[in-house]
């Protein structure tokens, strides 16, 4: 790629995005250049195209796309950038595929400072780069102060799911043992320690990562993963209800087994809300076979992503597919869907 | 749940509930019936969540009270509250329970809000507070509710208001008293109650005394307990003793928070910035007397009635809708006819299906399993 020669370069310590950064000309070309194309230079990138072309490979490809609008953008643990780049790929991965590329299109309000947006660009080039994923192609697009809210990401990612792989949400079956993959709770109670009416003081992160190589982990060991999924919002609450009436399936689970970190737990208390329904972004809930269950979970043990994995339940027949827990105090209760909004805005 | 929280999961712990399991089997008498209502909303919840009743032999039926401050609220006073919230002049700072409660013809807050109300969620009258010298050309009405808990903190934020004189803030107080509702209930033809587990926060503020006409008049028994499901287990046991020995006495389980006199700070505060209410309007338990606050005149500048002058209408609950004998003890949530139906959490027609204090959200969120 030719170099392109603009008066002055990017202002990033003082300057904003403007209008113009939308425009489609110059300024726009000049932020593409000098932030998006220098964090996450590649091939497919430096060829300057509207689109990526790039081999297609035997096989069945998976696609997904997420959009990110969290607030606040920067939080313990992690930002926008990083989040929009471990939720696709976690999308992509949950079907066992391996992720391959990422797209990445930006809504950005006018009068953002350049500083935050290279912070975030720096990060979602460094997430992708750990992961092994590129970004391969994007859109930016500008809107007058007040119509967005900072800046908002959609990422959509591709990924190629090995042969024999069957894994999916409506093949959890009586008797299968239900895993979680860590502490629950942990990017939801980031989040809301640093909203603007509630700040308190925890030294909880977010567990914002990706996931694909736990899940490769996983698949090596045991290819015949009956359902993963990633607990975001609603928590593993929600995740467990999504794929009990997928599979038109009961389950129950212990809250005893259930991993939760004690400053989550404490922070759950304290606002009178339920862990079991705090948004995840580093977990993932597995089902499988009975008869796979230890030495899947040995091998999410193994990896750094799954070291707290547990075993929290069963699967068993039920027509109303109602998710049930014995409570650490000996009684049983349901664990419902979400009603109404808890929290907005967490990814 | 793995992680281990000191001051909480003592009074949460499994192995104890069996064992006070065991002794509640052994006192209660065969084939007699113990029928004790929880008045506050955070026991119901709190038995729920636990799973408690599991724990109890068949002869303890726990009736749920209506001590949950969103469901008492009757419908009139949610119109007020959208009334006010559609002025463009206005934030409306509220609890974020209230939000989704239906007044007439389904209007909530949240509904309000999608076309174009100012409507935010707040976790105090402080946030309200905070709002307000935030937006100092808005008019900032904090949506007050709930029981002598929350109405020491509303008194405290009139009251710093008035301090830092700002002449945007003001309250919409729907603050109601629990002796009163008790007496309500008691008073409940349909309602047989062989004891009372008695609020915690509240009797923190107003002390054990406010309850003993529970016991003079009515000859029922009282023990007030904490929310932990320890202490609800606990104040069981008490009151099945109680029972059998045919006493009825205030007894106090939660000790560690709640002593005869309460927290004569809080009232004090209370009796500077509100005045009793000749009478107010309840879900369920109709007009009772002197049973909820106002602010006192001294403080109009404040009260949000007067200075947007809001009139109270009182609005029929829903045709379908059993909130009211539900809130009384007469009926359980099982029996109304919309439960889980037309009326779920997503789309609560009445109010006790709104907050997880509500009977009917408690029960359909952790206890429908058991219906089915």
């Amino acid at each position: 790629m030719k170099k392109r020669h603009y008066i002055r370069p990017l202002d990033i310590k003082w300057g904003r995005i403007d209008m113009t950064h939308g425009s489609g000309g110059k300024a726009m070309a000049q932020l593409v250049e000098e932030m998006f194309l220098a964090a996450f230079d590649n091939e497919w990138l430096r060829q300057m195209n509207d689109q990526a072309a790039f081999a297609v490979q035997q096989g069945s490809m998976v696609m997904a796309t997420d959009a990110h609008v969290v607030s606040p953008i920067f939080f313990p643990g992690g930002d926008i950038g990083s989040l929009s780049v471990h939720g696709t790929i976690n999308d992509v991965a949950m079907s066992g595929a391996i992720p391959l590329y990422l797209s990445a299109s930006f809504i950005i309000e006018e009068g953002f400072p350049l500083a935050d947006l290279q912070r975030i660009v720096n990060s979602m080039a460094e997430a992708a780069k750990e992961a092994g994923v590129p970004i391969v192609t994007g859109d930016t697009k500008v809107v007058e102060q007040g119509k967005a809210d900072g800046v908002f990401i959609t990422t959509t990612g591709v990924g190629r799911v090995p042969d024999g792989l069957r894994i999916s949400g409506d093949r959890a079956r009586t008797g299968d043992r239900i895993i979680v993959s860590g502490t629950i709770g942990d990017h939801g109670i980031a989040i809301l320690s640093k909203r603007e009416n509630l700040t308190f003081e925890t030294a909880i992160l977010s567990d914002t990562a990706a996931l694909h190589g736990l899940v490769a982990a996983m698949v090596a060991q045991v290819p015949d993963i009956h359902c993963l999924r990633d607990p975001t919002r609603g928590g593993l609450a929600t995740t467990l209800n999504e794929l009990a009436s997928q599979s038109g399936v009961g389950m129950k689970i212990r809250e005893n087994a259930i991993p939760v970190r004690t400053e989550v737990a404490a922070a759950c208390e304290l606002l009178g809300i339920d862990p079991l329904y705090v948004a995840n972004e580093g977990k993932l809930v597995a089902i499988c076979a009975a008869a796979d269950a230890d030495a899947l979970l040995a091998a999410m043990r193994e990896h750094p992503l799954g070291r707290n994995a547990a075993i929290i339940g069963e699967i068993h027949e039920d027509e109303h597919s109602f998710v049930q827990m014995e409570t650490a105090f000996g009684g049983m209760r349901m664990v419902d869907w979400l009603a109404g909004e808890l929290l907005p805005r967490i990814c | 749940m793995t992680g281990a929280m000191r001051y909480v999961d003592e009074y949460r712990d499994g192995e104890l509930a069996r064992h006070l399991s065991g002794k509640i089997a052994k006192e209660v008498h065969a084939g007699r019936q113990y029928r004790f209502m929880e008045f506050c909303g955070g026991h119901t919840h709190a038995i729920f969540r636990y799973g408690i009743a599991d724990l109890l032999p068949p002869e303890v039926k726990l009736i749920h009270g209506p001590g949950c401050p969103v469901c008492v609220l009757p419908v009139g006073r949610i119109d007020s509250a959208i009334e006010l919230a559609k002025n463009p002049r206005v934030i409306l700072a509220t609890y974020a329970d209230m939000m989704r409660v239906p007044g007439s013809h389904f209007a909530s807050l949240i509904g309000a809000r999608a076309e174009g109300a100012d409507v935010r969620m707040v976790y105090s009258a402080a946030d309200a507070l905070n709002i307000a010298r935030e937006n100092p050309d808005r008019e900032v009405v904090f949506f007050a509710i709930g029981f002598e808990t929350t109405t020491p903190p509303t008194a405290l934020a009139i009251r710093q208001a008035k301090r830092d004189r700002l002449s945007n803030f003001s309250v919409f107080c729907n603050h109601v008293l629990t002796p009163p509702a008790l007496r309500g209930i008691l008073d409940v033809p349909d309602v047989l109650l062989d004891g009372v587990i008695g609020p915690s926060h509240v009797s923190a503020v107003i002390g054990t005394g406010p309850y003993e006409f529970v016991a003079r008049e009515y000859g029922k028994p009282v023990v007030i307990a904490g929310f932990e499901p320890l202490d609800v287990m606990q104040a069981v046991l008490m009151l099945v003793r109680q029972v059998n020995s045919a006493n009825a006495t205030i007894e106090n389980e939660y000790s560690r928070a709640v002593g005869v006199e309460g927290n004569r700070k809080a009232q004090a505060l209370m009796e500077e910035v509100f005045e009793l209410r000749e009478s107010f309007e309840w879900r369920g338990l109709g007009w009772m007397p002197y049973s909820a606050r106002k602010i006192k005149p001294e403080h109009a500048e404040f009260d949000a009635e007067a200075r947007f002058g809001v009139s109270h209408h009182t609005v029929p609950d829903h045709k379908a809708c059993e909130c009211g004998d539900i809130l009384r003890g007469v009926k359980s949530p099982k029996d109304c006819k919309v439960f889980g139906k037309a009326c779920t959490p997503d789309n609560p027609i009445g109010s006790c299906m709104v907050s997880s204090e509500g009977a009917c959200a408690a029960y359909f969120s952790y206890g429908r399993y058991k219906a089915a």
